[in-house]
């Protein structure tokens, strides 16, 4: 019975997103207004419809109900609760259907926190995210329908995947779809903008909020995947440059450079046309990253659902959005002119080159990622691309990147003088060399690329440093905006700084022990206390115990594991970790040797590699304080009043 | 002509777009292999670890035998890592391993890092041998019967689908054989 509900649910909720994406706009193109005010009461009812099929799909999991294929397929009767409501979204089928509901959330936040914008205006944007919902939708019921059912039913379901039963796995897929697809917002915004005709100050201002929202989840989502992976995998590693991970950066990139170029736009009104496309840009990558990650066109470690056909019907769809959306910029763009003219030094100029240098390397991803497909396609042969490609691009960007982003906010609009910027930050430069050279010595030794990476760190805490004693006595006024830029710019340098620390100074040493056996790295003495078994609710396991020492005094117990889930007969490797903020205490548990009368123990300090997901929550956090500026949710006339008063000026 | 340049964003995605719907009809792992059912190629490398012999294709004439390339710096290798253990410590048949364009030191590192599934790995630092056997994706693997002849080859990770349902069934029935 749920099943079948659930499945009416989406039937209805198709019916409710084709209403929402023709009246209202046929309303906003013809000017009548109650086919405009549709819109609003119908996302609502489209949301509604949506988290009711969620919610069924939920149910059926917390049931076991193993007629429904799905849960058949990813859940066991043996999985904790927590991992069954995880299942939901622990495959295709339901990983579309979450897809679908955060859609359904932004469009009903949108219907809820408009009342400033223009009828017209939200008529459009709802109706484009309805158009975004119908193909989801479409693509649900023709080729990967989550309530397809099994006759007879299975006694027992296949279990979730291993190596998804973990706590991080249940928070990763929410919030980088969250992300992912409050890009969708921006998007809308820039259709509805191109189709309605107007893109002033007032439409860059209205999306700034939205943008940096989405921006935010975007971050926490990639934080949270890269965690899980540092501690699943059990290699000690972070981030690997793997096709799917590369799908949520190329995102996360364009969004960076598109809420740089929003701040432009609305100041100054310069970079229209370049900040539309990157709205465009933003969510068709976000689009383009469900492809790659939902069809099967790269072989991945993620890539756990492989099925051609249903590569096809995302790429018409993916042909449809974004091949209609830059047919509209191509032939709407030339329309919207230029902005106010600007120096060649100035912030405009330095958010410019922040911008494409995000660009550049949004791109240099991309060519990585879908480097070998293209080779394959041409039939020129199968390779891999790997880290060495991503490290070697990468870091000439970043570097002036970090530069500019200490310069950036110091400089000011339209025109700045290089020589009064550079007697600014003189002492910013001096200090932030000075501690980079400081942290090394005290870390080690001092390399080239290490002093390099230090020096980003400090020097963005510098500028900023310089930046708010030069606002002294006018902090209580710094708005939300600001304070959030802040935040988030020092976030780049709590994570420039966990990077650099890792990459230099982390020991690792590989090494067999018996019970009893010590060893010692990096001062920490690593005692082997044997291996027993033990048995968790869907598997069984080895569970090594090891205590570390620094100067005679226990300072962890550590207890890796090696797992066995009954169900699949997959082994896994859970590390076992200390964290602490200068340094992790790392070990996972290798191969046992001698007969199993000892194993091959990895062992890892890291220092300060939790700097580096400290630095991505401060990046969302500096994306919420700005998002909650007041400024952004002010009335219709005052912002029309402001955008009288800013042509004015 | 200057609104063009709004058009070329559209232009690049409708290329992007033809790759892709290329790359749908292409299975990343399955590729034919005009050696299947022909006689293995012939090699003579140094083993990775210098102390022990050279290790030649004749060396492993009457076994039923494994041969999987795989190098230090290939990431799909560590995919599959956890699988060749397993099936290396079942003790069903020899995997032999062929490190593809590689160091030594690296290539020893790696092993001892991740654990060793090799009877034996040969050392084709500059892959000439690789070139031998076609090797055009790592990791490869090749199932050779007892007359030297290649009976199967999977391009890419080895999944455990693959293993049960191809390798382990014609391990099988080649012993028989």
């Amino acid at each position: 019975m749920i099943p079948q509900l659930g499945q009416a649910a989406l039937l209805l909720a198709l019916a409710v997103a084709l209403l929402a994406g023709t009246v209202p706009l046929a309303g906003a193109t013809l000017g009548r207004p109650r086919w405009m005010a549709l819109a609003r009461p119908l996302a609502r009812l489209h949301f509604a419809l949506v988290v009711a099929a969620f919610g069924c799909l939920a149910a059926s999991f917390v049931r076991n109900d193993f007629s429904v294929l799905y849960v058949a397929v990813n859940s066991n009767s043996t999985l904790p609760l927590g991992y069954r409501l995880a299942g939901v979204w622990g495959g295709h089928e339901g990983s579309l259907l979450l897809w679908l509901t955060m859609l359904a959330g932004w469009m009903l936040a949108v219907a809820q926190f408009s009342r400033q914008l223009p009828e017209a205006f939200v008529a459009r944007v709802l109706a484009v995210m309805g158009w975004i919902s119908i193909g989801f939708l479409l693509f649900m019921l023709l080729s990967s329908n989550p309530f397809e059912r099994v006759f007879p039913p299975p006694p027992d379901g296949n279990d979730l995947n291993p190596l998804l039963q973990d706590p991080g796995m249940v928070a990763h897929p929410p919030m980088l779809y969250m992300g992912y697809v409050g890009f969708s917002v921006a998007f809308a915004f820039a259709v509805a903008a191109l189709l309605g005709g107007t893109l002033d100050a007032a439409w860059a201002r209205w999306t700034r909020p939205w943008t940096t929202a989405a921006w935010a989840c975007l971050t926490i989502g990639i934080m949270l995947g890269s965690l899980w992976a540092y501690y699943v995998l059990g290699w000690g590693g972070w981030w690997f440059w793997d096709p799917v991970e590369n799908a949520s950066f190329m995102p996360w990139l364009a969004g960076t450079a598109l809420i740089h170029s929003l701040a432009v736009t609305e100041k100054r009104g310069a970079f229209k046309s370049w900040t539309v496309l990157l709205a465009i840009v933003a969510f068709s990558l976000s689009l383009l990253g469900t492809f790659i990650v939902r069809s099967g066109v790269l072989s991945s470690v993620h890539a756990f659902a492989t099925d051609p056909k249903r590569g096809l019907i995302i790429l018409v769809f993916l042909a449809i959005v974004i091949g209609g959306s830059l047919a509209l910029y191509a032939w709407r763009a030339p329309t919207l002119g230029l902005g106010s003219r600007f120096g060649v030094v100035s912030r405009e100029s330095m958010l410019l080159a922040n911008n494409v240098l995000l660009v550049v390397a949004m791109l240099s991803v991309l060519l990585g990622t879908l480097y070998p497909l293209l080779l394959d396609a041409l039939g020129q042969g199968k390779l891999s691309v790997g880290p060495p490609y991503f490290d070697t691009v990468f870091v000439p960007l970043m570097v002036p990147a970090v530069l500019l982003l200490g310069l950036g906010p110091l400089a000011k609009w339209k025109q700045a003088a290089l020589p009064e910027l550079a007697h600014r930050l003189r002492w910013a430069a001096v200090a932030s060399i000075a501690a980079a050279l400081i942290a090394g010595a005290w870390a080690g030794h001092i390399s080239a690329g290490t002093t390099l990476g230090l020096w980003m760190a400090f020097w963005i805490v510098a500028s900023i440093a310089v930046d708010l004693w030069q606002r002294r006595g006018q902090w209580q006024a710094l708005p939300r905006a600001m304070v959030g830029m802040l935040v988030a710019h020092l976030g780049v340098a709590a994570f420039a700084f966990g990077i650099s620390m890792v990459k230099s100074y982390e020991a690792e040493r590989d090494v067999k022990m018996a019970p009893g056996d010590t060893a010692e790295l990096a001062g920490h003495v690593f005692a082997f206390r044997g291996v027993r078994e033990m048995q968790g609710p869907n598997y069984d396991a080895l569970q090594g115990l090891l205590e570390v020492s620094r100067g005679g005094t226990l300072v962890a117990t550590l207890r890796p594991e090696k797992r066995i889930y009954r169900v699949q007969q997959t082994p896994t490797t859970e590390a076992a970790i200390s964290p602490g903020p200068v340094r992790d205490l790392y070990v996972s548990l290798g191969e046992p040797v001698d007969q199993g009368r000892a194993w091959i123990v990895r062992l890892y300090v890291k220092p300060f590699v939790d700097w580096i997901w400290g630095g991505c929550v401060l990046m969302a956090l500096g994306g919420a304080i700005a998002a909650s500026d007041r400024r952004y949710r002010a009335r219709r006339r005052e912002s029309q009043a402001g955008v009288i008063a800013e042509a004015g000026a | 002509m200057k609104g063009l340049r709004f058009a070329l964003p559209l232009a690049l995605f409708a290329a992007l777009v033809f790759f892709l719907w290329r790359g749908l009809s292409l299975d990343p792992r399955e590729v034919p292999s005009p050696l299947i059912g022909k006689p293995a190629p012939a090699f003579a490398l140094a083993q990775l670890d210098d102390a022990a012999p050279t290790l030649r294709r004749d060396d492993m004439l009457g076994k039923v035998w494994v041969l999987n390339v795989w190098a230090s710096w290939c990431t799909a290798c560590r995919e599959e890592h956890a699988l060749l253990l397993a099936f290396s410590g079942a003790g069903i048949v020899p995997i032999v391993g062929l490190d593809y364009k590689d160091t030594q030191p690296e290539a020893q590192a790696w092993l001892a890092r991740f654990g060793n599934p090799y009877t034996a790995t040969a050392f084709d630092g500059d892959g000439r041998v690789g070139i031998d056997f076609g090797v055009y994706g790592v990791p490869e693997t090749f199932v050779i019967d007892r007359r030297g002849v290649v009976r199967f080859k999977q391009v890419g990770p080895l999944t455990p689908q693959v293993l049960e349902q191809r390798i382990l069934p014609l391990l099988k029935e080649l012993s028989r054989g």
